[in-house]
């Protein structure tokens, strides 16, 4: 027999209270994974916790596909040299570039620009019309640390959907069919 | 880690712009390990200079800034550097500031794991004259 033969097989093996459970255990895989994003968020107060790096401006340091590991935390001020991540009032995409220049008031207030490293200029063309200063309210987090390639994987899933849906098919046949 | 440096201001309307020519000598090796060990892919190195003004408490620009990959010589000796980058102030607080402090400084970028700031151990402190310089530039 071949072997997709006896994977039907188990299928239909399984009566529907087997179905049910396997579905059960999918819903908390998933509920699992959730709670652990949001203890991240907790923990390091950013809204995103981990992020892809989806452009070359910040090479040689990070390149397309990098995964980056924010924090958020109020206490740490913003210091030029740090890298952060922020987006840019009205737009979707966060965008990680270092911190160029700060002027902060004696309440906290601060207003800083940003450059990428791998850019000319800095990233004033870049923010809105009239904007001429980031401030703490853009900020996604700064990056503590890293790990190269791994976000490769969002990217590709993100430009070809049919390998996003073709993952999430094979994903999901997995949970469902795995007997433990 | 030493700087001199020689500086002035012009203006420019609202803020003050400042000039700054520095020389840098370091030598980043001298650390226990050596800094660049085998996780090390480059070192991100900035000089700022930070100050406080009237209208703001805590001011900081980076003037100068250099990537440093593993491989390169770790020894830099740097003289008559201009700033890369305008040293626009937000306002008129160059004028007369008796203390900028200048550092340098940089962000070890592993191959993966931990992204820290250094400082570095040197810096200067350097006061900008009372008068604006309207003849010279860069």
């Amino acid at each position: 027999a071949m072997l997709s033969l006896d994977f039907l097989d188990d299928v239909r093996r399984m009566n529907k209270r087997q179905l049910y459970y396997q579905v059960l255990n999918f819903g908390m895989v998933v509920s699992s994974a959730l709670m652990i994003w949001k203890g991240l968020m907790v923990v390091t107060g950013s809204e995103s916790p981990i992020v892809v790096v989806l452009s070359g401006s910040m090479e040689p340091a990070f390149h397309r596909g990098d995964l980056l590991f924010l924090t958020n935390r109020i206490e740490d001020p913003i210091r030029v040299g740090e890298i952060v991540v922020f987006r840019i009032e009205g737009r979707e995409i966060p965008i990680v570039h270092r911190v160029l220049k700060i002027h902060e008031k004696e309440n906290g207030d601060i207003r800083f620009l940003t450059k990428g490293d791998n850019n000319a200029v800095d990233d004033r063309g870049l923010y809105k019309r009239g904007q001429h200063w980031l401030e703490k309210k853009d900020v996604v987090g700064r990056a503590r640390g890293f790990v190269p390639y791994i976000g490769i994987v969002t990217i590709l899933m993100n430009d070809y959907p049919k390998f996003k849906y073709a993952v999430l098919f094979l994903l999901g046949l997995f949970v469902l069919v795995h007997r433990e | 880690l030493r700087k001199n440096v020689e500086d002035f201001t012009g203006p420019r309307g609202r803020s003050d712009l400042g000039f700054v020519t520095f020389d840098v000598t370091a030598d980043i090796l001298k650390r226990r390990h050596g800094i660049f060990d085998w996780n090390v892919k480059q070192l991100f190195l900035y000089l700022s200079a930070e100050y406080s003004t009237k209208n703001n408490a805590l001011n900081q620009v980076v003037l100068w800034d250099k990537i440093m990959l593993r491989g390169d010589n770790p020894r830099l000796f740097l003289k008559d550097m201009k700033s890369k980058y305008f040293f626009f102030d937000d306002g008129n607080g160059l004028k007369g500031n008796r203390n900028i402090t200048l550092t340098l400084s940089w962000n070890v970028v592993p191959n993966a794991g931990i992204l820290p700031l250094v400082t570095g151990s040197g810096h200067v402190s350097v006061p900008f004259p009372d008068i604006y310089e309207t003849t010279k530039s860069y």
